[in-house]
């Protein structure tokens, strides 16, 4: 489904702010379809872009109705990712609003 | 923080996404091994149907390939887990029953 859903939220976070990827596991006791990779979670990173809002896939996923999440590039630096990497880089991931937590 | 072998305990199996034990190993496949042939068109062009006739959505298929269990996973080619996928959820859906498939 690649239409928007009729409500379009207000995006809570912005370019710059500073993110934490939840650190979730709601595969271990639920049946689920998750968009935020096992490697990411838990980490901290930028936001570098807002991509608007679509249907969340979690939902979609059981062919149930699916309300409009917010989407955004999220920057994260490779050292944190992998302590072997030793690259001045960042990985630049998708991640829906309802897995992102404001960083203090 | 880096990404351990204790961070993905939790994950699920298909999820295979940075993980240290996969550093440095091929994963671009040889032009061979990336053509699924007749039984790859068939089952991607079964999809395209699904979708355009609005039974299911490419999620719904993400879903129930994900959903596979894990020995039957690493033993299944690509578009075998989407033809898998399929069934199951058409089958769920009440649209096929598991007879029609034997």
């Amino acid at each position: 489904m690649s239409a928007l859903a009729n409500h379009q939220p207000v995006p809570i976070y912005k370019p710059g702010d500073r993110v934490r990827i939840s650190l979730r596991w709601p595969e271990v006791s639920d049946h689920v379809h998750i968009r935020t990779p096992a490697y990411v979670r838990g980490h901290t990173g930028t936001i570098t872009r807002y991509f608007g809002a679509y249907p969340n896939p979690e939902k979609l996923a059981f062919g149930r109705p699916a309300e409009a999440q917010n989407l955004y590039h999220v920057a994260i630096s490779l050292d944190d990712l992998w302590e072997s990497s030793n690259q001045n880089a960042s990985l630049l991931v998708e991640i829906y609003e309802h897995w992102i937590e404001r960083l203090e | 923080m880096g990404n351990s072998k204790e961070h993905f305990k939790d994950a699920n199996h298909h999820d295979l996404g940075g993980r240290e034990e996969y550093l440095d190993q091929k994963v671009c496949k040889d032009d061979d091994e990336l053509d699924h042939g007749e039984f790859g068109a068939r089952v991607d062009a079964l999809r395209l149907i699904l979708g355009a006739k609005k039974i299911m959505l490419t999620d719904e298929l993400r879903r129930g390939v994900e959903a596979i269990p894990r020995d039957e996973y690493f033993h299944l080619q690509y578009y075998e887990r989407w033809l898998r996928s399929m069934c199951s959820i058409l089958i769920e859906k009440g649209i096929i029953e598991p007879k029609e498939l034997m």
